[in-house]
């Protein structure tokens, strides 16, 4: 188009015959300068396609395979009653957990957006420090606190608030909490972000048109920050339903996570092909919802890109 | 446009804000009459910001009064104020349309459904948006956003309208174009409205009347003209307007310049010994030293010639070294004389304007 209409001008008008000088050569200079650009992220790409891309083909090929070669048997056998209840409780945990974290981790980052930026920084610094503490001392920690003799259990029957000590571990009760405690961070990290991108303008302004502090809160401030509470559920929810290490310690055998069911079909049984079904199942069902949340909310949103 | 309103008169009485060991506002007062559009005119950090902040409500005074009308308002929380804003960056919420911002503070005060369309729609009229309500604030050019924010903040009709630099954010061209618009909407609507601003000429533009502001306290309030052809003091004269400054020695109501008498139109206002000749480059002339008759005469010597298009500006040094300027009107009539060349200026009495220095 810009070569085109530059070529006419040149016809129709002599005088710029040397408009086109250099053209040619600056041309493929910037071109080269994009190839070189471009090589630049060809380690990160190859690397990429060897650490996450090929284990996934690999894990395809090998949910179709048996024995004695292509098989949708691994598939078929997901129907069984069983599977399909280990589905359901992963769904009804993740779920709750979730929403626990929402009700819990939206007041605290609002907290922590509106302190004072000292109060805020050690405010953060205590939110962060669970991650960087291991997910194993995390969950032994829960352990001690939780179980019949535990801490909790022998304050409250020390206060005479309960007769027996109360069942917290080795259940779902238990689960719930330890995941929660670890999920929470992801959910206030997000969450602060965005808010603290809310200009407080905004807030200024709805209470100069009229609105009281609770109806600004709600009609203003909860929908700008969506975009971080869409982020952090999508977060804690799809980390929460492959999630192995506290359902297994915390549950004690009684919550029966989808991630246990793969574990299980490995170190067990040794079937590879099962495992990897199972596997499929968890990664398309984990697009699948973020694709139902992309929908709902723009990608853009939902990865935070904006 | 049918939207009438019925404005309130301000009354600003002693009002002092600190934060530290500054004070942002240092017990000011300011009678601000019915339907008048006054300007808060300062430099940054002078506390025209936090002057309207406490009559929006957001910042609370240490001590003093702010009335509207016969209404007490300084205890009174934000939004139960009724008073519109402007907001510096507009502030208009992303996540609703344009005529979703409009409807926002009319379903606040509950009104019924068909009257916030149609009142909608006749706000969006009036500042030239017409079927624009279904876009997204994010989809509109600068302009149209400051037309919207103008809109949201009078559609309810407040009796007060304050503004917070609302042209900062437009390019030269456009903001002049919205001052005139600004000042017919003022014209039609009546509301007694607070403007701020570090933009003199904006100031001069708009207002009935302008309160200049620097460290918290008023160092004049005037008229735009009385403001800039009388300024009260050297703050004032440096800060409206171009100006040079020679210092002049005050003895019993006459002003000495080194050994002249200053042709005055009338006697110096202030009576400190030490005061400034104020020089404004439009109004000083090139002359003959012959007809200086009535003119206060100031030769010199031409240092740089530098045109700016409609007119040009010529840098003169006086004889004892002094630097002023000269601004003519620019064209080809005009020669840019040569660096070197001797020059005479002059100033008629009623042009020359005697301060004291910014400490009255």
């Amino acid at each position: 188009m810009t070569a085109a209409v530059a070529s006419t001008t040149r016809r129709n008008n002599p005088a710029l015959g040397q408009a086109g000088r250099n053209a040619a050569e600056l041309r493929a200079q910037e071109r080269a300068e994009q190839w070189l650009l471009g090589g630049l992220a060809l380690p990160a790409l190859l690397l990429i396609s060897i650490v996450a891309l090929a284990p996934i083909v690999w894990l395809f090929w090998l949910s179709f395979r048996d024995a004695d070669g292509m098989t949708l048997a691994h598939y078929v056998r997901l129907l069984h009653p069983s599977y399909l209840m280990t589905l359901a409780s992963t769904f009804e945990l993740s779920f709750l957990v979730t929403g626990i974290c929402i009700l819990l981790g939206y007041p605290l980052a609002y907290v922590i957006a509106q302190a004072r930026p000292r109060i805020a920084a050690i405010l953060l610094l205590l939110v962060l420090f669970p991650i960087w503490t291991s997910l194993l001392v995390r969950c032994y920690a829960w352990l001690v606190l939780l179980q019949r003799r535990g801490l909790i259990n022998t304050w409250l029957s020390e206060l005479g608030l309960i007769d027996g000590p109360l069942q917290l571990v080795h259940n779902f009760t238990g689960t719930t909490i330890g995941m929660v405690h670890i999920m929470l961070p992801f959910m206030v990290l997000p969450l602060y972000a965005s808010m603290r991108a809310i200009n407080p303008d905004y807030m200024r302004a709805a209470a100069n048109l009229g609105a009281s502090p609770v109806k600004a809160f709600w009609q203003i401030f909860v929908p700008l920050s969506l975009p971080g509470l869409a982020a952090g559920i999508v977060i804690v929810f799809v980390l929460c339903l492959g999630f192995y290490v506290t359902p297994a310690l915390l549950g004690g055998g009684r919550v029966m996570m989808w991630s246990m069911q793969i574990e299980r079909n490995v170190s067990y049984y040794g079937d590879w092909g099962a495992a990897s079904a199972l596997g499929v199942v968890l990664l398309v069902l984990t697009l699948g919802i973020l694709w139902l949340l992309a929908r709902a909310i723009g990608f853009d949103k939902l990865t935070g890109a904006r | 446009m049918t939207i009438t309103t019925i404005s309130l008169p301000i009354s600003i009485r002693d009002v002092t804000k600190t934060y530290g060991r500054t004070a942002a506002l240092d017990n000011v007062s300011l009678e601000i009459a019915s339907g008048e559009f006054i300007t808060l005119l300062g430099p940054s950090g002078s506390g025209k910001t936090t002057l309207l902040m406490v009559l929006a409500g957001f910042i609370r005074p240490d001590s003093g009064e702010i009335r509207f009308g016969d209404r007490e308002v300084t205890l009174v929380a934000p939004h139960k104020r009724d008073i519109g804003m402007v907001f510096q960056n507009y502030a208009l919420f992303p996540h609703m349309t344009v005529a979703g911002n409009l409807a926002y503070p009319l379903k606040l005060r509950g009104v019924a459904r068909a009257e916030v369309e149609a009142r909608v729609a006749r706000a969006l009229d009036m500042v030239q948006l017409a079927g624009l309500g279904e876009r997204q604030v994010d989809q509109l050019s600068g302009g149209q956003r400051q037309r919207v924010a103008l809109a949201r903040a009078i559609i309810f009709e407040p009796r007060i309208l304050l503004m917070d630099e609302p042209l900062s954010a437009l390019d030269k061209k456009l903001r002049e174009q919205m001052q005139i618009e600004v000042r017919h909407l003022h014209q039609r609507l009546g509301m007694t409205t607070v403007y701020v601003t570090h933009d003199q000429r904006e100031a001069l533009t708009l207002s009935d009347r302008i309160a200049v502001i620097n460290h918290g306290r008023f160092r004049q309030i005037d008229k735009p003209q009385d403001l800039y052809e009388r300024p009260n003091n050297r703050f004032i004269a440096e800060f409206i307007g171009e100006s040079h400054f020679l210092p002049v020695e005050v003895k019993g109501g006459v002003a000495h310049l080194g050994e002249r008498v200053m042709r005055l139109a009338e006697p110096p206002r202030h009576q400190a010994a030490a005061q400034f000749l104020v020089l404004r480059p439009e109004k000083l002339k090139v002359i003959d030293a012959a007809d200086a008759a009535e003119l206060n005469v100031f030769p010199g010597q031409v240092k740089e010639f530098v045109y700016q298009g409609e007119s040009s500006l010529l840098y003169v040094s006086l004889t004892d070294g002094q630097p002023i300027a000269i601004r003519q009107p620019a064209g080809s009539a005009h020669r840019a004389p040569p660096p070197g060349a001797p020059i005479t200026l002059g100033l008629a009495p009623a042009d020359t304007i005697i301060v004291p220095s910014e400490e009255d």
